[in-house]
């Protein structure tokens, strides 16, 4: 059995009586106990045993499509369902590219909101900003997108878009990115998640900057430095590992993020192009948009999707846990 | 020697006297851009509760919530009542699967397994469940339940269940943690098995942190769309079977009715919103409340 810390206080033999001790084992009459242990291994296996019916359940169920798409399901961007191609290339295009954008708008807000909780606000505020960040995590995905979709696209099209891909849209380099006028697109797609994933990469780089020791901050006072130049040399060193984990576990947020995208990146089924303000299309927003009316190999496909989206997000949680655990046990000095 | 370096007028004497002007102007900038990042954050959170308060409050009648979804969505007319007993029946049901297995498996890594290989290996695999989309989620119930038992809202909870349950196991044992051992030696010397110890010492002394974790949970799961969608389908009228044929939630109707173009669709996607939002803030600040008036009690 194994034994946490505590039981080994009262492990048998520790006491001369051996009276104490045998209430932990597992002697006769000590039923209840085993029952409960029992029981309680049992809910945490429920974890196991939902992952792993995950795994084959959905892709047992996109069987057919694999089979028929061979490698071609994530090499070709040809997705026509009437004539039974699924090339699903330009929907992980859109994945990749609207939660990149999200990262790139919403790291430096979140680190800087996360600095100034802990190293620049007044003590009077500090409560507050984590009260403004759990409100912005609480709001559900569905309410940005309403928002989105009614209030944010049809305003960014013609007031933001237009006029910048006016002016700068034909020039080389910036040109490339900076083009087209949709309001529902791929980068009203990463405006959106970059709010919805602020409050967690936010939270996140907060309890890492908290573990920097007082006395390191201090020291960097001592030598002489400003409140930055305390900040750059002691406090974003020490935490560049937990930050790094902080920003992939948003990053594997933003990936599966489905109701909000599916509203405002556009639906523009088999669109890949560097030109952001064009409209596009995610896995996650091509499954709920299109499972409604599939059938067969089609809902197969989308199912499908549903497999490569689970191993993607998998693959960086899992990354940036390790790189997390990495940080917590530097921090403790181990 | 704190007050020197917290009190900012101090830091403005020291700065201005002893550094040069370009590290002045760098820690300037730093400050504005630590301050500006604030701003950003806010005022989306601003505008759009702004905006779901401004345009639901007028759908807020009575009939609201009493009255059936209208036949016509582009109509005015009708009420969101199946919706919000939807979402309050599947969350509700889900919750009633997610939170006993959370807190006992809870209970298991943190007072049997500890640093075991099993326990560890539940730890890790509860992390990665935390990152599996809902609707990944969704396909997943679809694939086990839906095909099989057709539409309901148990298929719905089934799949919140699943979002739930490596939340409150891993918020539960974070609160078990903070139960002092002492407490676990008193209880054992007075006689106390190990599965008493834990329901009558360990679970109450950590009740307060664990009720704020699982409505926390709870209130993630409420708002919850991608998972609902294929599994509880789209049903007009009051459903109140949980088994038994499509139901509909208010997440469901919000996604629904965002998409059209008509204004009275548009205007009930505001007042679902906000309903759901209410709920939702509602959850949040309870727990918020619960978690404090512990944290009072264990301090005075």
């Amino acid at each position: 059995m194994a034994m946490t810390p505590i039981d080994q206080h009262i492990a048998p033999g520790k006491f001369p009586g051996g009276d104490a001790a045998s209430l932990l084992g597992d002697g006769p009459g000590r039923r209840g106990d085993r029952i409960f242990r029992a029981v309680a291994l049992g809910a945490g296996l429920v974890v196991l045993v939902v992952l792993a019916l995950i795994a084959a359940s959905t892709t047992h169920e996109a069987w057919p499509a694999f089979r028929a798409e061979g490698l071609s399901f994530i090499t070709s961007s040809t997705w026509i369902p009437a004539e039974n191609k699924f090339g699903a290339l330009a929907f992980i295009y859109g994945t990749v590219l609207s939660s990149m954008l999200a990262l790139v708008l919403s790291v430096p807000v979140s680190l800087g909101i996360a600095l100034y909780a802990n190293e620049a606000a007044p003590s009077r505020i500090r409560r507050p900003i984590v009260y403004v960040m759990d409100l912005l995590a609480a709001i559900p995905s569905v309410v940005y997108g309403l928002w989105g979709i009614i209030v944010l696209a049809p305003f960014l099209g013609p007031n933001v878009y237009e006029p910048i891909n006016n002016a700068v849209g034909g020039w080389p380099v910036i040109g490339w990115f900076l083009k087209g006028t949709s309001g529902r697109s791929f980068m009203t797609a990463g405006i959106i998640l970059a709010i919805m994933i602020t409050p967690i990469i936010t939270s996140l780089s907060r309890e890492v900057i908290a573990t920097v020791p007082r006395a390191q901050r201090e020291a960097a006072y001592g030598m002489g430095a400003t409140r930055w130049e305390m900040i750059r040399t002691a406090v974003l060193p020490w935490g560049r590992g937990g930050i790094v984990g902080a920003v992939m576990l948003g990053l594997g947020r933003a990936m599966g993020e489905t109701i909000a995208v599916a509203l405002v990146i556009g639906s523009q089924t088999g669109q890949i192009t560097t030109h952001l303000f064009e409209a596009g299309d995610s896995m996650a927003a091509v499954i709920v948009n299109q499972f409604g009316e599939a059938t067969g190999t089609h809902r197969a496909a989308l199912v499908g999707l549903g497999v490569v989206l689970f191993l993607v997000t998998i693959l960086v949680n899992v990354s940036a846990r390790s790189i997390v655990g990495r940080f917590d046990r530097q921090a403790r000095g181990a | 020697m704190n007050d020197l370096i917290e009190r900012t007028d101090t830091g403005e004497l020291l700065l201005r006297d002893t550094t040069r002007r370009s590290r002045r102007v760098r820690n300037r900038l730093a400050s504005i851009w630590m301050t500006g990042s604030l701003i950003v954050a806010v005022v989306p959170l601003a505008l759009v509760i702004g905006y779901v308060l401004v345009k639901g409050i007028g759908q807020l009648t009575p009939d609201w919530f009493t009255k059936d979804l209208p036949a016509v969505t582009r109509k005015a007319g009708g009420g969101m009542g199946p919706a919000i007993v939807g979402t309050l029946l599947i969350t509700l049901t889900a919750a009633v699967m997610a939170v006993p297995l959370g807190i006992l498996g809870a209970i298991y890594l943190h007072e049997y397994g500890g640093r075991g290989r099993v326990a560890r290996l539940i730890r890790f695999m509860a992390d990665v469940m935390t990152g599996v989309p809902s609707i990944v989620m969704g396909l997943f119930v679809y694939t086990v339940w839906t095909i099989a038992h057709g539409l309901s809202a148990f298929g719905g909870a089934l799949a919140l269940a699943c979002l739930m349950l490596p939340i409150i196991i891993r918020t539960t044992e974070e609160m078990l943690k903070l139960v002092p051992d002492e407490l676990r030696l008193a209880s054992y010397a007075l006689g106390n098995r190990k599965w008493r110890t834990i329901v009558t010492v360990v679970l109450p002394a950590s009740f307060g942190g664990i009720t704020s974790g699982v409505m926390l949970a709870i209130a993630r799961a409420a708002g919850e769309t991608a998972p609902l969608v294929f599994t509880i389908g789209a049903a007009r009228k009051l459903n109140l079977s949980i088994f038994d044929g499509p139901t509909t939630s208010l997440s469901v109707q919000i996604f629904g009715n965002a998409q059209t173009p008509f204004e009275a669709a548009q205007a009930r996607a505001w007042g679902a919103a906000l309903t759901l939002v209410a709920i939702v803030f509602i959850l949040t600040i309870l727990a918020r409340v619960v978690s404090a008036a512990v944290a009072r009690r264990h301090n005075a």
